[in-house]
């Protein structure tokens, strides 16, 4: 491994790779990423594929409509023979209570005013849509045409592709142990290959990254929690759209290749980042989900598996430097949304490296907020 | 070997696909899988595990035994989603 580099990027999931593509592109040189094992092993590679314009702030609307463009053109932005099968057949989100019709009304005026398409429909339009869902005690459903799926491990492979063409060394199943700072500047890195002298660091090691800081001696205030998924065999293509319970708590799509996967959002999950499945995920999945879509009662689970959520005490992530270690930069903390977000926060990252103004404003993504008690509020996280 | 020999039957992947990933340098079971969905298929690979280790050995010389295997995950066999909690809501 080499000695120097200029920036040291630790973690090869989407926003480490995403990252290094548009530093590189930007004309930053010598940039090299360190993963502890590969590109998509980790959080990237365990998600539920989802992208979505439907937030309810209008930072999180305008960064989402980012990436989104950007992943619709990523083929023409790094040409590759692989094709991150993106299915723009949207996200239905249910609403169960007026509270959350209400919430969902302001939510599509603001992504309106910004000039996403989304809208309101009642439950026989929805069922339109999705004709297996069964609208007993929906009120209301919200329904944005060009969210959807994308294939993770495809899109992380071809942003680690358009790097290493302009000259981003990757480095796999390498682990960092230490980060040495002298006068509030990052040094070097410690790996379990060799020592790396660095001019930036940039912390993109998903549920790691708190362990990442405090090597650097700062602490960020964000714990990594376990959350599963399920996978069923392919079936006939039945479904177009995400679907979204909050009140269930869950999200099911179908994805091109014909499998169903599906979540939920478990209170009790274990806050660490060990990747084990528990034995009753799986009744609850089906307990929450098989009322809403009870067509899934007959496909075959054929898989369930374990990802890390890094999550903040806003669920909003961390971007920018660090006021005690300047040369070090986090994009980190994404709660569970750091996929679908990558591209932009990518682009404003290496904004923020090279002194360019930033195309959306998300200072106020800043470590020091927590500090400041200037939490953000987002309404729309799962 | 023949290019055209399928390794993954749930998922159609050929010792070519492999030949041309591991020439990218995604040379271990785990990536190929992410990439190719070999494994993940409904026989989560029973079927093609070995094969592609052997494939694998053919290629970069390594020994069997330095090649690991993919994670298995439950369930050890596929199972409808209404086993796990359906009953309640059958008509």
């Amino acid at each position: 491994m080499k000695s120097k580099a200029n920036v040291v990027i630790v973690g090869g999931g989407i926003i480490g790779a995403s990252i290094a593509y548009y530093l590189a592109k930007a004309g930053v040189e010598d940039i090299i990423i360190i993963d502890k094992e590969y590109p998509s092993s980790g959080s990237t590679g365990r998600c539920g594929a989802g992208v979505r314009h439907q937030w309810g702030l209008e930072m999180n609307c305008l960064l989402a409509k980012d990436s989104i463009m950007e992943f619709e053109r990523l083929h023409e932005e790094i040409p590759t023979d692989f094709d991150i099968d993106f299915k723009q057949k949207g996200y239905l989100m249910l609403a169960y209570t007026d509270k959350q019709v209400e919430q969902y009304k302001k939510n599509i005026k603001l992504q309106k005013s910004l000039g996403i398409d989304v809208n309101l429909l009642t439950p026989r339009e929805a069922k339109e849509i999705v004709p297996h869902l069964n609208t007993e005690d929906l009120l209301a459903a919200t329904f944005c045409p060009k969210d959807g799926h994308i294939n993770p491990f495809i899109a992380n492979l071809v942003y680690i592709i358009g790097a290493e063409r302009l000259g981003v060394k990757v480095q796999k199943y390498t682990e960092v142990i230490d980060v040495e700072v002298k006068n509030g500047k990052v040094k070097s890195v410690l790996t379990t290959k060799g020592r790396v002298e660095t001019n930036y660091l940039i912390n993109a090691a998903g549920p790691y990254s708190q362990h990442i800081a405090e090597m650097a001696g700062v602490k960020i205030p964000v714990y990594s929690e376990r959350h599963q998924i399920l996978v069923t065999q392919p079936v006939k293509l039945i479904q177009d759209p995400m679907v979204i319970s909050l009140k269930h708590g869950f999200y099911c799509q179908q994805v091109p290749h014909g499998s169903f996967i599906m979540g939920f959002g478990d209170p009790n999950e274990l806050k660490t980042t060990e990747l084990s499945s528990s034995w009753n995920f799986m009744e609850e999945m089906a307990e929450r989900v098989l009322p809403v879509l009870p067509v899934l009662k007959d496909f075959k689970v054929v898989r369930q598996w374990s990802g890390s959520y890094n999550m903040t005490p806003d669920a909003q992530p961390i971007l920018g430097n660090s006021e005690e270690v300047n040369n070090l930069y986090f994009a980190c903390g994404f709660s569970g949304h750091g996929f679908m977000l990558a591209p932009s926060v990518a682009k404003l990252t290496a904004q923020m490296l090279t002194d360019k103004p930033l195309d959306i404003d998300v200072n106020v993504l800043n470590l020091k907020r927590f500090a400041e008690d200037k939490l953000i509020k987002e309404p729309s996280v799962v | 070997m023949d290019d055209k020999i399928i390794i993954c039957r749930c998922e159609d992947i050929t010792v070519g696909e492999i030949k041309k990933l591991v020439s990218m340098g995604l040379d271990t079971i785990e990536e190929l899988k992410r990439v190719t969905r070999c494994g993940m298929g409904s026989c989560q690979g029973r079927t093609c595990q070995g094969l592609l280790q052997s494939t694998l050995r053919d290629i970069t010389g390594k020994p069997v035994s330095e090649i690991k295997p993919h994670k298995f995950r439950p369930p050890s066999k596929p199972v409808p989603l209404g086993i796990f909690g359906g009953e309640h809501i059958e008509e």
